[in-house]
């Protein structure tokens, strides 16, 4: 099954929603749209949906144009960020609810209810209504409401962002297996970079109405095609810094470090330089790690993790340290650059070396 | 664990709303009972008289005509205009520009003092030089509210009707106004018709506002009397004599203190006793 999108694009009265996009999503695997709020992450799933129409382009579902088809006639699921149920309905009745409006029989719904309830461990509320629920439990309706139905495309528009942190990890972990082997589409917006990566499959960077880059999760991680996606994939934010290669070595201005791996190879001249957060350290991690010193701004904690945001030569970077550090905020604290961390963009942006 | 502050002060701040509370619903209520159980003469003599005037009251066939006529006005307003209010919320849009004008225009009746509504309709309703009675007449159909019974009753719910179901409305698109669109989105991809978004949707959402809706046109409708007092004078004769109306008749008309005292107890439990009713089943179907 494939889901295409042909140079579609949203605008609404002047402002253009969704740029020129092409993306062909398959059924192996998640299909993360990954971006920030207002991205367009949204409007792209209701194009998918049909519930929007594109200003332009075409949308094409297994071989079959359905751009103009209204969405109960495409066999598709949506889940809401916001936990959406028959309020009057018995859990029950909600699961089955899209079965009975496709006149299902009242065996085989009953068969299909057990088993998505079984799935989605919600066998003992079935009786209950939305509302006597917990947010997790009304969550887990929603979804057992889109896989009852066995559509071809299932749209999870951050289906997590509601749920306080321990139900979140917990669905997160059984999403995937929920919808193994059922040969669907599955596209997953979320916002938070740590989620694509656990999710794996497909990951579509978006920015600012823009695609910037989609393909393999891993991959774009580890080389983001241009700057847009590597700042959209990283969390915290990436360091950037202007670098110029001389020879056998990256000045900084601030520091030199010694260019290794693919960058050796390179051309000498003007670069932009992504550092991830985790490469900037307290401790050397390498015996290539080169010393740069700023001052504290602002400290967090994770807990297996120090960050500090400090100032430096104007901009301010991100360290992120394994292990507890304090540092003392205002003052000048000294962190490693590790080399291999580093990401080379030329002066239009566009990845040179990762 | 947590102590408990004890500050005597505190008495202070709550003595102005008993007072005001005392002022405004006790002591009124209070003199209603007091004259509802004794018999009073000029010069200021008194006399017991027990519950008879509670039993006299329940007996008369003025006080059972009139709560007669009491249930079933209310009963043809709240069948009117609860559905009528929802439906007009329904087809209200739900952005742009027209919706500060829809609300404006829906708001309107509500700004008129009972009187000049009644005053309006008065007027409005004359058969001789009335807009619409002169128009009714004029298709060749009989009215005369001021001397036929039916006549009076259509035009009492008439203007009730269009006082009030604005409030139902306002209301119910409060109602509407907070689902969300993802709820719509939900049914669309379902493939719900209009009957199922209304059925499982939109009503259950409204449910709370409805429940408001409900009790304040129950409990306005049942006390209801400048509007009819104007239009009718409670006639023809008393076919539109509702329940406070035949109060004020008795109390400062015949000045039966005793009877209209125990009626007016009666008529206020009466009220008390329906609007908890009301809300008890539609908060407990809520919940159920």
């Amino acid at each position: 099954m494939t889901l295409e999108l042909r140079n579609v694009t949203k605008r609404v009265g002047v402002d253009m929603h969704i740029h020129d996009t092409s993306l062909t999503l398959a059924s192996s695997g998640f299909n993360i749209l990954l971006g920030a709020t207002n991205a367009g992450k949204t409007t792209l799933i209701k194009m998918m949906a049909g519930l929007e129409r594109p200003t332009s382009g075409e949308i094409w579902f297994n071989g079959q144009n359905v751009t103009g088809i209204s969405p109960q006639k495409r066999n598709i699921s949506l889940v809401h960020q916001f936990f959406v149920n028959y309020p009057s309905m018995s859990v029950y009745d909600n699961i089955a609810s899209p079965l009975r409006v496709a006149r299902v029989g009242r065996k085989e719904i009953e068969r299909r209810v057990g088993e998505a309830a079984e799935l989605l461990r919600l066998t003992p509320y079935l009786k209950r209504r939305p509302a006597e629920l917990s947010g997790g439990q009304q969550q887990r309706t929603a979804l057992a409401r889109a896989i009852v139905k066995d559509s071809g495309l299932v749209l999870l528009d951050e289906p997590l962002a509601n749920l306080d942190y321990k139900l979140r990890e917990e669905l997160r972990d059984q999403l995937p297996g929920l919808f193994a082997g059922r040969g669907a589409i599955v596209v997953y917006a979320t916002s938070e970079p740590s989620e694509a990566l656990m999710l794996g499959g497909h990951t579509a960077t978006v920015m600012a109405g823009m695609v910037t880059q989609f393909g393999e999760t891993g991959t774009i991680y580890r080389a983001p095609q241009d700057v847009a996606t590597a700042q959209v994939f990283s969390d915290p934010p990436i360091n950037l810094t202007k670098a110029i290669k001389r020879g056998g070595e990256i000045d900084l201005g601030t520091t030199r470090l010694k260019a290794s791996g693919p960058i050796a190879t390179r051309p000498d001249g003007p670069y932009t330089l992504g550092i991830r957060p985790h490469f900037v350290t307290s401790a050397a991690q390498s015996p290539d790690a080169a010393p740069i010193s700023g001052v504290v701004q602002v400290t967090e904690l994770t807990g297996a993790e120090s960050i500090a945001h400090f100032e430096m030569g104007g901009s301010i970077w991100v360290a992120q340290s394994p292990g507890v550090h304090a540092y003392a905020i205002g003052e000048h604290h000294e962190f490693w650059v590790d080399p291999a961390g580093c990401i080379f963009f030329d002066a239009q942006g566009a990845l040179v070396a990762a | 664990m947590a102590t408990k502050t004890h500050n005597e002060r505190a008495w202070w701040f709550v003595l102005p709303v008993v007072l005001l509370v005392a002022f405004n619903a006790l002591v009124p209520l209070m003199t209603v009972v007091n004259y509802s159980v004794q018999e009073s003469f000029s010069q200021g003599v008194w006399f017991w008289s027990g519950v008879d005037w509670f039993e006299d009251t329940l007996n008369s066939s003025r006080f059972q005509a009139a709560l007669g006529r009491q249930l079933m006005f209310t009963g043809v307003i709240l069948a009117i205009e609860i559905p009528l209010g929802i439906a007009i919320a329904l087809t209200m849009p739900k952005s742009g520009p027209w919706v500060p004008v829809c609300l404006v225009l829906m708001a309107l009746p509500l700004l008129i003092p009972w009187n000049v509504v009644g005053a309006m309709w008065n007027i409005f309703a004359l058969p001789d030089i009335g807009l619409l009675g002169y128009t009714v007449n004029a298709l060749g159909i009989d009215y005369d509210y001021t001397q036929q019974p039916i006549s009076a009753w259509i035009t009492v719910i008439a203007m009730d009707v269009w006082h009030w179901t604005s409030l139902v409305v306002l209301l119910a698109y409060a109602g509407l106004a907070s689902i969300p669109d993802a709820y719509y989105q939900a049914a669309k991809i379902d493939g719900a018709g209009r009957w199922a978004v209304f059925r499982h949707i939109e009503l259950p959402k409204m449910n709370r506002v409805l429940t408001i809706a409900i009790l304040l046109r129950f409990m306005d409708s049942f006390m209801i009397y400048t509007e009819p007092f104007v239009l009718t004078g409670g006639g023809p004769g008393n076919s539109t004599t509702f329940l406070s109306i035949d109060l004020v008749k008795k109390a400062l008309g015949e000045f039966d203190l005793g009877p209209a005292a125990a009626m007016s107890l009666i008529y206020f439990l009466i009220t008390l006793l329906v609007s908890w009713l009301f809300y008890t089943l539609m908060t407990r179907q809520e919940e159920g």
